[in-house]
């Protein structure tokens, strides 16, 4: 028999798919079962959200960025506030800092469980993804607790955050805490020595620390590749310097390191989260820089200072000097920074966002090329994508 | 930050426009055309040792002769640091493309290009990235207007999505709140007297 030329098969992988983890088209090129090529489109969740904050003020940006990654969405408040505080040359009082510091572990807990759960369910564990959003409830009940949303908080403001917390709110944190590592024992069961997923992850998707560093890689996909390299370690924002971590990393750059770095780094924020709590110091939690944070409502019943204060910086604004400033964070994907420009108006000239998603995903070619279609989807899940931050 | 600043100009001299230290952040502007070349050096020289290209982006300043800026944020993981080099370019003027230089720079070059229209010269695949499929113009220019130009719809007829000119009940409003009191320029009614018997008394 003659042989057969088989020619190379293109499919479309997306946007509605479950493993495109949201709105990922991707055009794939497959020699047999073998990825050749991959071309990723995206922008198909593009809102123009840097467009739109150069037309809001700094405080009414501020909520555009719960809406990037939705998985996350403190921990880029978290850096918008961080560099409109830079602008403005001024520190949030000690607790705003740890109630910052405490809720961006909260963050990252809540991004991690729901990556590492789907990420199973992507290469077909299906029970870690229910046992993981029970988890992911109380964690929101706490966001909850202290802005009213479970998703779209709005928590920190430049200057602090924007209430204190609750009573009672660090008992039950506390209480979490007490808990939530039998949950984490228990996933790690399913998980870790499972034949299944080991075969689906281990050796798929390598990285070395080199091509990570060339590819702009951040958060748990540079470290599972063996680099330590950590912001909030390397360059603490906040009071981060104030805690003792660790930072987990991967000796072989494949899907299952960064699944196990991202378990153990559920187990630092676990960590930081009770020494916050132990730790934390009384007073306000917003700067009482009259010109910059809004009076509390109880001033405002008794002076027409406040009142005054508040009307302005509701409709006004404040002013940020001009400058400009990349000011990053760790979050719980990667390096999640902020490029903004100020020309001293109550509006940013120029606000760049920087998504750790955007430049992993820009990888997904050169990590899928060689590999199975199958393993791409193993591939993305381990990537932790949310089209919200790499769309914009 | 002062040294590393110090130690760039000696080897770049010949294509640094400016340099500054601003908010601890170190910003380097170069000549367009030197820009791998500049890339390249903070690269490999060991003691700026930016292994990372962490972002490119541009910024829209109409006002200048060469409006756009071309932002790169370098970051280097062993010595802990990060630079910003920038080059400028206008809407003609194509801007050499890092893409060689560091892996990273392809999609965050594609959206400059997409987002500011700033040509990228031998870019392996400037295409769009974000923006919609067959969309124009080039959104994040300042005189790109905030409601776009067309919205869609799926028209059920036609049972397909389709393309119009936007309409919007109500006009863009936006608000100028630059200084109320200190901007406006015309006189309020009776100020003129105040400087009549201003006038009077010198007299």
């Amino acid at each position: 028999m003659a042989e057969a030329h088989i020619k190379n098969y293109t499919i479309n992988f997306g946007p509605q798919h479950p493993a495109a983890h949201g709105v990922l088209r991707m055009v794939m090129e497959l020699d047999g079962e073998i990825v050749d090529r991959i071309d990723s489109h995206i922008g198909l969740l593009h809102r123009g959200t840097e467009k739109l904050i150069e037309y809001k003020t700094y405080l009414q940006a501020m909520p555009y960025f719960d809406r990037l990654d939705y998985v996350s969405p403190m921990s880029q408040e978290h850096a918008y506030c961080l560099a409109v505080e830079k602008l403005l040359g001024i520190a949030p009082p000690l607790r705003g800092q740890y109630v910052r510091v405490l809720f961006a572990e909260i963050s990252r807990v809540l991004n991690h469980l729901l990556n590492i759960t789907a990420f199973a369910m992507d290469v077909g564990a299906m029970t870690p993804m229910l046992w993981g959003f029970e988890q992911r409830e109380k964690l929101m009940e706490f966001y909850e607790g202290v802005s009213g949303a479970r998703l779209h908080a709005a928590y920190f403001r430049p200057g602090g955050v924007h209430q204190d917390l609750p009573d009672g709110m660090l008992d039950e944190i506390s209480a979490w805490c007490d808990e939530f590592p039998r949950f984490v024992d228990d996933m790690r069961h399913l998980l870790d020595g499972n034949r299944i997923f080991k075969q689906r992850t281990v050796d798929v998707g390598v990285v070395s620390a080199k091509d990570a560093i060339d590819w702009g890689f951040t958060g748990p996909m540079l470290r599972g590749s063996g680099v330590a390299w950590d912001l909030r370690r390397s360059q603490p924002y906040d009071v981060y310097d104030q805690f003792d971590f660790d930072v987990p990393i991967g000796k072989n750059g494949d899907c299952y390191d960064r699944y196990v770095c991202r378990v153990e780094e559920m187990a630092q924020s676990l960590k930081i989260i009770r020494q916050c709590i132990s730790d934390m110091p009384q007073g306000p939690v917003l700067a009482e820089d009259a010109k910059i944070a809004p009076p509390r409502r109880g001033d405002m019943k008794q002076s027409m200072e406040a009142l005054i204060h508040h009307f302005k910086l509701y409709t006004e604004g404040f002013h940020v000097p001009a400058g400009e400033t990349y000011t990053a964070v760790e979050a719980p994907k990667g390096e999640f920074g902020v490029y903004l420009v100020s020309d001293g108006t109550n509006k940013p000239y120029r606000c760049k966002i920087r998504a750790p998603g955007f430049a992993h995903l820009q990888a997904m070619e050169f990590c899928s090329k060689g590999h199975m279609l199958a393993d791409s989807v193993a591939i993305l899940g381990s990537m932790d994508i949310v089209f919200g931050e790499v769309d914009r | 930050m002062q040294n590393l600043s110090e130690h760039i100009a000696e080897h770049l001299g010949d294509i640094l426009v400016s340099r500054e230290v601003r908010l601890n952040e170190l910003i380097l502007t170069v000549r367009k055309d030197a820009i791998v070349r500049a890339l390249t050096f903070l690269r490999d020289d060991s003691t700026v040792d930016c292994k990372m290209l962490v972002d490119v982006c541009g910024v829209d300043y109409p006002s200048r002769e060469e409006r756009f800026e071309v932002v790169y944020n370098l970051l280097s993981l062993r010595q802990n640091h990060r630079v910003r080099v920038k080059i400028t370019t206008d809407e003609d003027t194509p801007v050499p493309s890092v893409a060689e230089v560091f892996s990273s720079a392809n999609w965050f070059e594609r959206e400059v290009w997409d987002l500011y229209g700033v040509f990228f010269a031998d870019h392996p695949d400037l295409r769009r990235i974000l923006t919609d499929y067959g969309f124009e113009g080039h959104p994040l220019r300042k005189d790109f207007p905030m409601t776009g130009h067309v919205e869609v719809r799926y028209d059920d007829e036609d049972k397909r999505v389709v393309y119009e000119p936007v309409r919007l009940p109500q006009e863009f409003r936006s608000f100028d709140f630059l200084s109320p009191w200190e901007g406006a320029e015309r006189q309020l009614p009776g100020d003129e007297k105040v400087d009549e018997t201003a006038a009077e008394k010198a007299d």
